[in-house]
């Protein structure tokens, strides 16, 4: 394959509806993208426009009852729909990886940090103690925790911490992608720009494209290459970074900008049609 | 208190003088131990202004609204209600007038109305309780309106009826209905959609300038506050580290900890790199230099604190 032209994902006209008492609710309908390789492609957009049910249904990991009715979803040239359960599983994760909304509340409670990295280990190939000791270390002090909390349980940690922690266990197999459903909505922003920052530095080091979803435009566009923004299931723009901030061509990203308090130094630069 | 005050400056409707909080923990496992979550917090509300509390998860702004609504008890320290100490409110009549002057809006409005109740429930207990001449259908419509929600259909239907930005609407409307003169709002558009909580905030900001009524905001994100209100106070560890002028403590920080919050508020024009030109490192530094005791507050300009450490 070639690597450097082909995107490594590819969505196209993907159509997900939720069964309902009624007529099936479309909460995606027919949405087409692509992802590059290191890329960061931002996706934007109210609560329940289907942004999230995006993220879950490209890891194949939505429920009933919603259903993937219609469309294509390839990764890497591979028809990711018609993957059977082993090979999912083995995808999962050590392909792509997610860090889930509000990852905070994302890791087992009544597990120590060291067992959940463990479990995940263990569940993609035979590895001894020693080296899931070593590994969690490693990956702990990549994100800025000092390895001997490793023994720690999630209660013990601080909110960003565990944050990083679930940032750590999504890059512990090195994924290509990592989908990140609005990762740091419930952090302060000083630890918000910290958290970034190391998703940033660690994708140049390690290489990964990341499928950011949030709310926040302003953070939106600090981090992404490019961005979509969704209304009712449907993406009606998506475009470099620079465009969506200072020429949006959608009246309803122009409506998204203006419905956000900007600080009063920043919204001088006049940078948004308002 | 009308003493310290000429006429022309209206007495503060509220005053946290020198309040300390420490809450005990005794863990069913391990050592107990104590958390110093105030530590010597000054702050005042002025009539018809809103106060922005600001700072980051833990800094101990919620504890702040909470005690102000008496749900803790200050460690030491005084909170004067218009020039009176709410812990002398003994019996029960000046309990009610407090209580009835002052109301919480929480951060969740998922789970801060009952799911078993109507709107009109909600919304004509608070009116039988404390203002029982004007409990009937036309009040509750009369409330609704003030709160821009649609008082035809609104007052029949459930909570899970209703938007996150509605609900947020009702519980200010709860609020009114006891004819609130002080709201303590906690971080109430946190959890709110971004395209709707410019809309809240504005209700609020009408709320304020028409109704005359005071605002505690409580929130973490500081462009919300310049939006909204008059004073701002930046939290950080249980200690007030810069206070004033919204204008000037958000607009040009003086203390360290409000600057580093200045510099992380996204802005759009400047993309992150991977290098992150110190700012983590210049993080640690301040909060750690942030945290030691507040030895005394220097006035920078009029009105503006900053913390000496």
């Amino acid at each position: 394959m070639n690597e450097s032209n082909t995107p490594l994902l590819q969505v196209k006209d993907l159509r997900i509806e939720y069964l309902t008492a009624g007529a099936p609710f479309a909460a995606v309908r027919d949405v087409s993208f692509d992802i590059h390789r290191n890329e960061v492609l931002g996706l934007a957009g109210e609560s329940g426009c289907g942004k999230s049910t995006i993220a879950y249904a490209l890891m194949r990991l939505h429920k009933p009852p919603a259903l993937i009715r219609s469309g294509d979803i390839r990764f890497e040239g591979r028809d990711v729909l018609a993957f059977d359960k082993e090979v999912l599983r083995a995808w999962r994760w050590s392909d792509v990886s997610m860090v889930f909304q509000s990852a905070m509340n994302s890791l087992n409670p009544v597990m120590s940090i060291l067992g959940q990295f463990s479990d995940m280990l263990k569940a993609h190939g035979k590895i001894s103690r020693e080296d899931i000791i070593a590994r969690t270390a490693e990956m702990l002090e990549m994100v800025g925790i000092a390895a001997d909390r490793m023994q720690a349980y999630p209660h013990q940690l601080s909110g960003g911490m565990r944050q990083r922690v679930a940032l750590a266990l999504a890059l512990t197999l090195r994924p290509k992608l990592i989908i990140m459903d609005e990762p740091t909505t419930a952090l302060d922003v000083v630890v918000q720009r910290e958290i970034l920052q190391e998703v940033l530095r660690l994708r140049d080091e390690l290489g990964f494209s990341v499928l950011f979803i949030t709310h926040d435009l302003a953070l939106m566009a600090q981090i992404s290459d490019r961005i979509g923004i969704m209304k009712e299931g449907e993406i009606v723009e998506i475009g470099p970074t620079e465009q969506v901030v200072t020429n949006p061509q959608h009246d309803y990203t122009r409506a998204l900008w203006s419905a956000m308090p900007v600080l009063k130094q920043i919204e001088e630069a006049e940078i948004y049609v308002s | 208190m009308s003493a310290e005050h000429s006429d022309s400056v209206p007495p503060d409707i509220l005053r946290l003088e020198k309040i300390t909080k420490a809450f005990h923990i005794k863990p069913v496992f391990g050592p107990a131990k104590t958390v110093e979550a105030l530590r010597n917090v000054n702050l005042s509300l002025r009539p018809g202004k809103a106060l922005a509390l600001v700072g980051e998860s833990g800094s101990g702004k919620s504890t702040v609204g909470r005690m102000i609504v008496q749900h803790y008890k200050a460690t030491s320290g005084r909170i004067l209600f218009e020039g009176s100490d709410i812990a002398n409110m003994a019996d029960r009549a000046s309990q009610m007038t407090y209580r009835q002057a002052v109301q919480m809006v929480f951060q969740d409005p998922f789970s801060s109305l009952n799911p078993a109740h109507t709107i009109r429930h909600h919304l004509q207990r608070a009116l039988r309780l404390h203002q029982p001449d004007h409990s009937s259908d036309a009040d509750v419509c009369r409330i609704l309106d003030e709160v821009e929600l649609d008082s035809g259909s609104t007052p029949d239907k459930y909570p899970h009826e209703l938007s996150g930005g509605q609900r947020q609407r009702v519980n200010f409307a709860r609020a009114l209905a006891v004819n609130a003169r002080l709201i303590v709002a906690d971080e109430p558009t946190s959890m709110l959609d971004v395209s709707i909580r410019k809309s809240v905030l504005a209700l609020m900001q009408r709320l304020k300038a028409e109704r005359g009524l005071s605002i505690l905001y409580i929130t973490h994100d500081i462009a919300t506050a310049e939006y909204l209100a008059e004073d701002t106070a930046v939290m950080f560890r249980g200690q007030v580290v810069e206070q004033g002028p919204t204008g000037e403590v958000v607009g040009a920080p003086k203390h360290s900890y409000t600057q580093l919050l200045r510099a992380a508020v996204p802005d759009p024009r400047q993309r992150l790199r991977a290098h992150d030109a110190g700012f983590a490192g210049r993080a640690k530094e301040v909060r750690a230099a942030s945290a030691h005791l507040v030895t005394g507050m220097v006035e920078h300009s009029p009105g503006h604190f900053i913390a000496q450490h």
